[in-house]
C-alpha cells in the first residue's frame, strides 16, 4: 500500500482536532501552547504534502512550513515568557485563574 | 487684525460736513465708552459714575448739536434739498458678492434731528438721575444701563441700512428689559421687564420678516437703495414685488405691513400696546427717556425712515392711519380714569405716538403734500420735549411723595414751585394751548389730516379735547384739590439742583420749540417749504382744548363730590375704560385659555408621550442588548478561542456554500 495524499491530509486533520481538543480543554497553560504546536504543525503537513503531491517542481510549500516552525517557535517563546510571568504574578498556570482580561 | 480692522472701514469720504462730521462716530461710541467704562469698572466709580455719564453725554449733545448746525445752516442742503451723508461705513458681513452689510453712521434731515433729540433728552435724563437715583445700591449699573440705551438709540437713528437698524432695535429693547426690571427685587416689575420683552420681540419678528421681504426683493439692506427701487415703479424689484400677491395683497404690502407692525410693537400701537403702562416699574428718569421720549417713538421714526416707500403703498400707509387714530383715542379714554400718575402718562404717550401716526398714515409724499410727515416729526420732536418734562416733573413728586397714586397728592403747588411751573408748561403744551411748542405740532397734524381724511380728523379733535381734559385732571389733582398732607413725611423740598435744572430747561424748550419752522428742515422729499399756521383753523381746537381744561378744573380743582356722582352715573363706562377696556384679560384668554390649552398641552403631550417614549425606548433596547452580550466577555482566553474557531467556521461554510 503505498501512500497516497488522502492518508495526509486524513493525518492533518487528525492532528488539527487533537490539537483544537486540546485547546479548548486543557486548563494548563504549557498544555495549551503544546496544542497550539499541534495545530500549526498540521498546517505545515498540509503545506508539504501538497506541495509534494500536487506541484513537484516547485518548493513553495517547503518554504511556507519552514516559515511557520520559524513564527512557532517564536511564539513559542514569547508564549513561555507570558506564562512565567503570570506564575510569577497569579501563582498558578491555570487558564481560569487568570480571566483579569475581562476588566 | 487692527489692521484689517481698519481697512475695513472706508476712509472718511470727503465730508461735506467738513471736520465735524467725522465727529458724528464719537457720539455714538461715547455712550458706549460709558457703558463699558461702568459695566467694567463700578466697583472702583461707584458714586463717580453718575457724574462721568452726564459729562460724556454732555460732550455728546455739544457734538450733536454742531453736527445740527452744520448740516441744516452750512453744508447739509444741496439745490435746495438736504442730502443723505454717509459719515463712515465699516464692511461686516458679505452675504453674497453683491449683498453686503454694512455699519456706519448715515445723516439725512431725519435722522440728524433724532441724533439732537436723542442725546438732548438723554443727557437731561442723566442729570436728573444723578439726584433721583442717588443712594440706590445699583447707581453704576443704572447709569451703564442708560448708556447702553443711549448708543443703541443712537446706533439706530443713525443706521445706514435694515439690518443694522435692526440690530440697534433690538439692543434698544435689551436696554429697555433691564431698565423696567431695575427693581427686580419686585416681582411686578420682573413681569412688567418681561411682558414688555416678550410683546416687543414678538412684534420684532414681523418686522424681521418685512426687512427680509423687502431685502429679499431689492437684493439690498442699504436703506437708499431699497428705497430707490422700491419707489422706481420701472425698476424689476418694483415689478417683481408687487406682482406676486399672498391673501390678496402684493408682496410689497405685505412686507411694509409686517414692518409696521414690528413699529406699532415699539410704539404701543393697538393692540400691542399693553407692555407700556406696566413698563412704568421701572425708575421715573427711564420711563421719561425710554418710555416717553426716544425709544417708543422708533416706530414712527421707522415709518418715517421708510415713508417713500410706504407713500406708494395705499393699503400699508391707510393701515398705519386707522391703527394711530384708534390707538390715540383708545388711549386717551383710558388715561381719563387711571389712578396712577405714571400710568396716565403712559397713556398720554401713546396717545400721542398715535398723533405721529396717524399724520403719517393721512401723508402724502412730496412737497407740501408731505404736510403729515413735517407734522408727525414735528410733534415727535415736541412731543420728546413736553413728555419727559412732565415725566421728570412727576419723577419729583414721586421723590417728594413717595408714592404713585393720585390720591395721596394734591396741594403741592407750594411745596414744589419749580415743579409745579413746569409740570403746568407741559401740560399747556400738550393740550395744545398756543403758544406752546404741542399746540404748533397739534395744528399741523390737525391740518394736514383735515385735508386728507374727515374721519380721522374728526377722531383726532374729539382725541385732542380728551388729552387737555386728563392732563389737566392730573394737573389739578397733583398740585391743587386738597390741602397736602405734610405731617407723616420729613420735608426734604423739591430736590438737589441737579434735579431742577433739566426741569427748567425743558420747560424753556417746551414753551419755545413750537416755534421752529420745522417743514424747512424735515420734509418727505428733503425739500424745504414752509407752512404756515392758520389762525381760523386753528380756533376750532383750541377752544376744544379749553373746554377741555375747564371741564377738568370744574371737577378737580377743588376736593368736591362731582367726579363720583359722575363715575357713578357711567359705571359701566367708566369699569370698562378703568380696566383699560380688557385688552390685557384678552390676552391673557388668548395665551393662557386658547394657546396654552390647544397647542401648549398638546405639544407637551406629544413630547412626553411620544418623543420621550421613543428615546426611552431606544435607551432600554441597547441597554438590554448590552445586559445579553456582557456575558461572551468573560476573560476566559479559551472561549474566546472557540468564538475565534466557531466564526472561521461560519465563514468557511459561507465561503464553501453561499458564495461559491
Amino acid at each position: 500500500m503505498t501512500v497516497g495524499l488522502t492518508h495526509i491530509i486524513v493525518l492533518s486533520t487528525a492532528l488539527f482536532f487533537i490539537g483544537m481538543f486540546g485547546l479548548f480543554t486543557r486548563r494548563n497553560m504549557i498544555t495549551m501552547l503544546m496544542s497550539i504546536e499541534l495545530l500549526l504543525n498540521s498546517v505545515n503537513i498540509n503545506f508539504v504534502a501538497f506541495n509534494k503531491y500536487l506541484y513537484p517542481a516547485k518548493m513553495d510549500g517547503v518554504f511556507f512550513s519552514v516559515f511557520i516552525i520559524t513564527v512557532a517557535a517564536a511564539e513559542a517563546a514569547v508564549a513561555i515568557a507570558i506564562i512565567i510571568n503570570l506564575y510569577r504574578t497569579h501563582k498558578s498556570i491555570d487558564v481560569d485563574d487568570v480571566a483579569d482580561l475581562k476588566q | 487684525m487692527m489692521k484689517e480692522l481698519l481697512y475695513h472701514i472706508t476712509a472718511f469720504k470727503s465730508l461735506p460736513l467738513g471736520e465735524v462730521g467725522g465727529a458724528a462716530l464719537w457720539i455714538i461710541l461715547l455712550p458706549l465708552a460709558n457703558f463699558i467704562l461702568l459695566g467694567l469698572g463700578k466697583k472702583y466709580l461707584k458714586n463717580m459714575a453718575g457724574v462721568l455719564s452726564t459729562v460724556l453725554l454732555f460732550i455728546a449733545v455739544v457734538i450733536a448739536l454742531s453736527i445740527a448746525y452744520h448740516y441744516f445752516f452750512i453744508d447739509g442742503k444741496q439745490n435746495g434739498v438736504y442730502q443723505t451723508i454717509t459719515i463712515c461705513q465699516a464692511h461686516w458681513l458679505s452675504l453674497s458678492p453683491t449683498m453686503n452689510v454694512e455699519l456706519g453712521i448715515q445723516l439725512d434731515a431725519l435722522s440728524v434731528m433724532m441724533l439732537v433729540v436723542v442725546t438732548f433728552i438723554s443727557s437731561m435724563v442723566h442729570l436728573f438721575s444723578l439726584g433721583y437715583m442717588k443712594g440706590e445700591e445699583r447707581y453704576a449699573n443704572y447709569f451703564a444701563y442708560l448708556g447702553l440705551f443711549t448708543f443703541s438709540m443712537l446706533g439706530l437713528v443713525a443706521a445706514t441700512n435694515l439690518l443694522q437698524l435692526y440690530m440697534c432695535w433690538e439692543l434698544v429693547g435689551v436696554s429697555s428689559y433691564l431698565l423696567i426690571g431695575f427693581y427686580f427685587e419686585k416681582p411686578s416689575a420682573v413681569a412688567a421687564a418681561k411682558k414688555a420683552f416678550i410683546v416687543t420681540r414678538f412684534a420684532d419678528l414681523g418686522l424681521l420678516i418685512g426687512i427680509l421681504i423687502l431685502s429679499f426683493n431689492t437684493g439690498s439692506f442699504d436703506f437708499q437703495t431699497v428705497i430707490q427701487s422700491l419707489t422706481n415703479t420701472q425698476s424689476s424689484s418694483f415689478i417683481s414685488i408687487t406682482a406676486s400677491s399672498f391673501l390678496g395683497m402684493s408682496t410689497l404690502t405685505w412686507g411694509l405691513i409686517l414692518i409696521f407692525i414690528g413699529g406699532a410693537g415699539k410704539s404701543a400701537m393697538l393692540p400691542l400696546h399693553i407692555w407700556l403702562p406696566d413698563a412704568m416699574e421701572g425708575p421715573t428718569p427711564v420711563s421719561a427717556l425710554i418710555h416717553a421720549a426716544t425709544m417708543v417713538v422708533a416706530g414712527v421714526f421707522l415709518v418715517a425712515k421708510l415713508f417713500a416707500v410706504f407713500a406708494i403703498d395705499v393699503t400699508a400707509l391707510q393701515l398705519v392711519g386707522y391703527v394711530g387714530s384708534a390707538s390715540a383715542l383708545f388711549a386717551a379714554i383710558i388715561a381719563c380714569t387711571q389712578t396712577d400718575i405714571k400710568r396716565v402718562l403712559a397713556y398720554s404717550t401713546m396717545s400721542q405716538i398715535g398723533y405721529m401716526m396717524f399724520a403719517l398714515g393721512v401723508s402724502k409724499y412730496g412737497g407740501e403734500e408731505g404736510l403729515g410727515y413735517s407734522a408727525a416729526l414735528f410733534h415727535l420732536f415736541t412731543h420728546a420735549f413736553f413728555k419727559s418734562l412732565l415725566f421728570l416733573c412727576a419723577g419729583a413728586v414721586i421723590h417728594l411723595v413717595h408714592s404713585n397714586e393720585m390720591k395721596d397728592m394734591g396741594g403741592l403747588r407750594k411745596l414744589m414751585p419749580v415743579t409745579h411751573i413746569a409740570f403746568l408748561i407741559a401740560c399747556l403744551a400738550i393740550a395744545g394751548v398756543p403758544p406752546f411748542a404741542g399746540f404748533f405740532s397739534k395744528e399741523e397734524i390737525l391740518s394736514a389730516t383735515y385735508k386728507n381724511n374727515k374721519g380721522i380728523y374728526i377722531l383726532a379733535l374729539f382725541t385732542s379735547a380728551v388729552t387737555a381734559f386728563y392732563m389737566f385732571r392730573l394737573y389739578f389733582s397733583i398740585f391743587w384739590n386738597k390741602s397736602f398732607d405734610n405731617h407723616h413725611h420729613e420735608h426734604h423740598g423739591e430736590g438737589t439742583i441737579t434735579m431742577k435744572l433739566p426741569l427748567l430747561i425743558l420747560m424753556l424748550c417746551a414753551a419755545a420749540v413750537g416755534f421752529i419752522p420745522f417743514s424747512e428742515f424735515i420734509s418727505s422729499d428733503n425739500h424745504p417749504f414752509h407752512s404756515a399756521i392758520h389762525i381760523g383753523f386753528s380756533i376750532l381746537p383750541v377752544v376744544l382744548g379749553l373746554c377741555g381744561i375747564t371741564l377738568a378744573a370744574f371737577l378737580y380743582f377743588k376736593q368736591n363730590d362731582r367726579p363720583d356722582k359722575i363715575v357713578n352715573s357711567i359705571q359701566v363706562l367708566y369699569k370698562t375704560a378703568y380696566r383699560k377696556f380688557y385688552v390685557d384679560e384678552l390676552y391673557l384668554f388668548i395665551t393662557k385659555k386658547i394657546i396654552f390649552n390647544g397647542i401648549a398641552k398638546p405639544a407637551a403631550w406629544i413630547d412626553k408621550n411620544i418623543v420621550d417614549s421613543c428615546m426611552n425606548g431606544v435607551a432600554s433596547i441597547t441597554t438590554t442588548i448590552s445586559a445579553t452580550i456582557k456575558n461572551m466577555q468573560s476573560g476566559k482566553v479559551q472561549q474566546y478561542a472557540l468564538y475565534f474557531f466557531a466564526g472561521v467556521a461560519v465563514l468557511l461554510m459561507a465561503v464553501l456554500y453561499v458564495w461559491k
